[in-house]
């Protein structure tokens, strides 16, 4: 009993709140860090399909994306429901990719051009029709380092 | 005597007590903003852009291991159907031919993969095809490499082994223009 009452009696003291700044600056630093700002809102729906076969991709700013799938239900009314493309933050068509790829080749140090990837960001449920025309369009561009890019599958294939 | 007393009160320390609340809204804003999005994929290398259209006859028919898809998604390699499960051991075999057989590759570095897909295919069919195609080839050079250099291929080898496996048993993928009996959506 005693023992009890003399650690009541004893009361702790607060824990110093000092050092939470530091931390939570350490965290603040770490996100700042990983932080890629989404430069463009996504107008289409675009589901990638998963493979296996994977790359990396590490340096993001050599990587320019190419978006195709359909409209989500919000600018349908605006884009219909076929698949469209989507360079940067609008919708284009497959003339527009030449313009987009410059856009961006002209950002970069010419030591770098050559590295250029074009990540095709594909929904699963579109057909190859349009895909083979941005291809095709890329070929003709001279931007032949391209990704398509997909989930990892973990589950085997029947 | 003011000058002391300006001193005294450059001695006041700025409260620090409000900068944990600064740090936490910072904090905050780059927790929403933030996608730690890594962007994986498959790495293709296109040819480049010529008008006129590569010729395949030439090629030795058991030389060509041709992969067709429809616009239904269904696969006729060789001229017979197959499921896209047991393409890659098939690609396998028939590019390194391990038994001799008279009708597969004559070796690896003659053996040609062609691609060929409708408009109409599905891109999840397309992308699962070409998954397995190169999946043969990323097992093959693993097996290589095990064999040769004692770890898996990969991109962290010196650049020399690579080439040299990349020789051995070098990836050739032909995809072919697309036919156009599917319908698009």
């Amino acid at each position: 009993m005693a023992k009890f009452s003399k650690k009541r009696g004893k009361s702790s003291p607060a824990i110093s709140t000092a050092s939470l700044p530091d931390i939570i600056f350490m965290l603040l630093f770490f996100f700042m860090m990983v932080t890629v700002l989404r430069d463009s809102d996504l107008k289409l729906q675009v589901n990638t399909p998963e493979a296996t076969q994977l790359t990396k991709l590490d340096e993001k700013s050599l990587v320019n994306y190419i978006y195709i799938g359909r409209p989500t239900t919000q600018f349908q009314s605006v884009y219909g429901t076929s698949p469209r493309i989507q360079l940067g933050d609008k919708i284009s068509t497959v003339d527009d990719i030449p313009l987009f790829l410059e856009q961006h080749k002209v950002k970069l140090p010419e030591a770098k051009r050559s590295r250029i990837t074009s990540s095709l960001r594909v929904d699963g449920e579109v057909t190859m029709g349009i895909v083979q025309d941005v291809k095709t369009k890329l070929r003709k561009s001279n931007q032949l380092k391209i990704n398509y890019s997909a989930g990892t599958r973990t589950d085997a294939l029947d | 005597m003011a000058k002391t007393k300006t001193r005294d009160r450059m001695n006041n320390e700025i409260n620090a007590g409000s900068m944990a609340d600064i740090a936490f809204l910072l904090l905050i804003f780059f927790l929403v903003t933030t996608t730690i999005a890594e962007d994986k994929g498959i790495l293709v290398k296109l040819p480049p852009w010529s008008d006129e259209e590569p010729d395949i006859t030439k090629l030795k028919e058991r030389n060509v291991f041709s992969v067709l898809v429809n616009a239904d998604n269904q696969l006729l390699v060789r001229d017979e159907p197959a499921r896209i499960g047991e393409l890659r051991e098939r690609a396998k075999e028939f590019i390194m031919n391990p038994a001799n057989r008279p009708d597969l590759a004559e070796g690896p570095k003659n053996a040609i993969i062609s691609l060929k897909n409708d408009r109409g295919t599905d891109y999840d069919t397309y992308l699962a095809v070409y998954n397995e195609l190169k999946g043969a080839y990323d097992e093959l050079w693993s097996e290589l490499s095990q064999r040769r250099y004692g770890e898996p291929y990969s991109e962290e080898m010196p650049f020399a082994q690579r080439k040299a496996i990349r020789d051995e048993i070098p990836m050739v993928l032909s995809e072919a223009e697309p036919t156009n009996f599917g319908e698009e959506n």
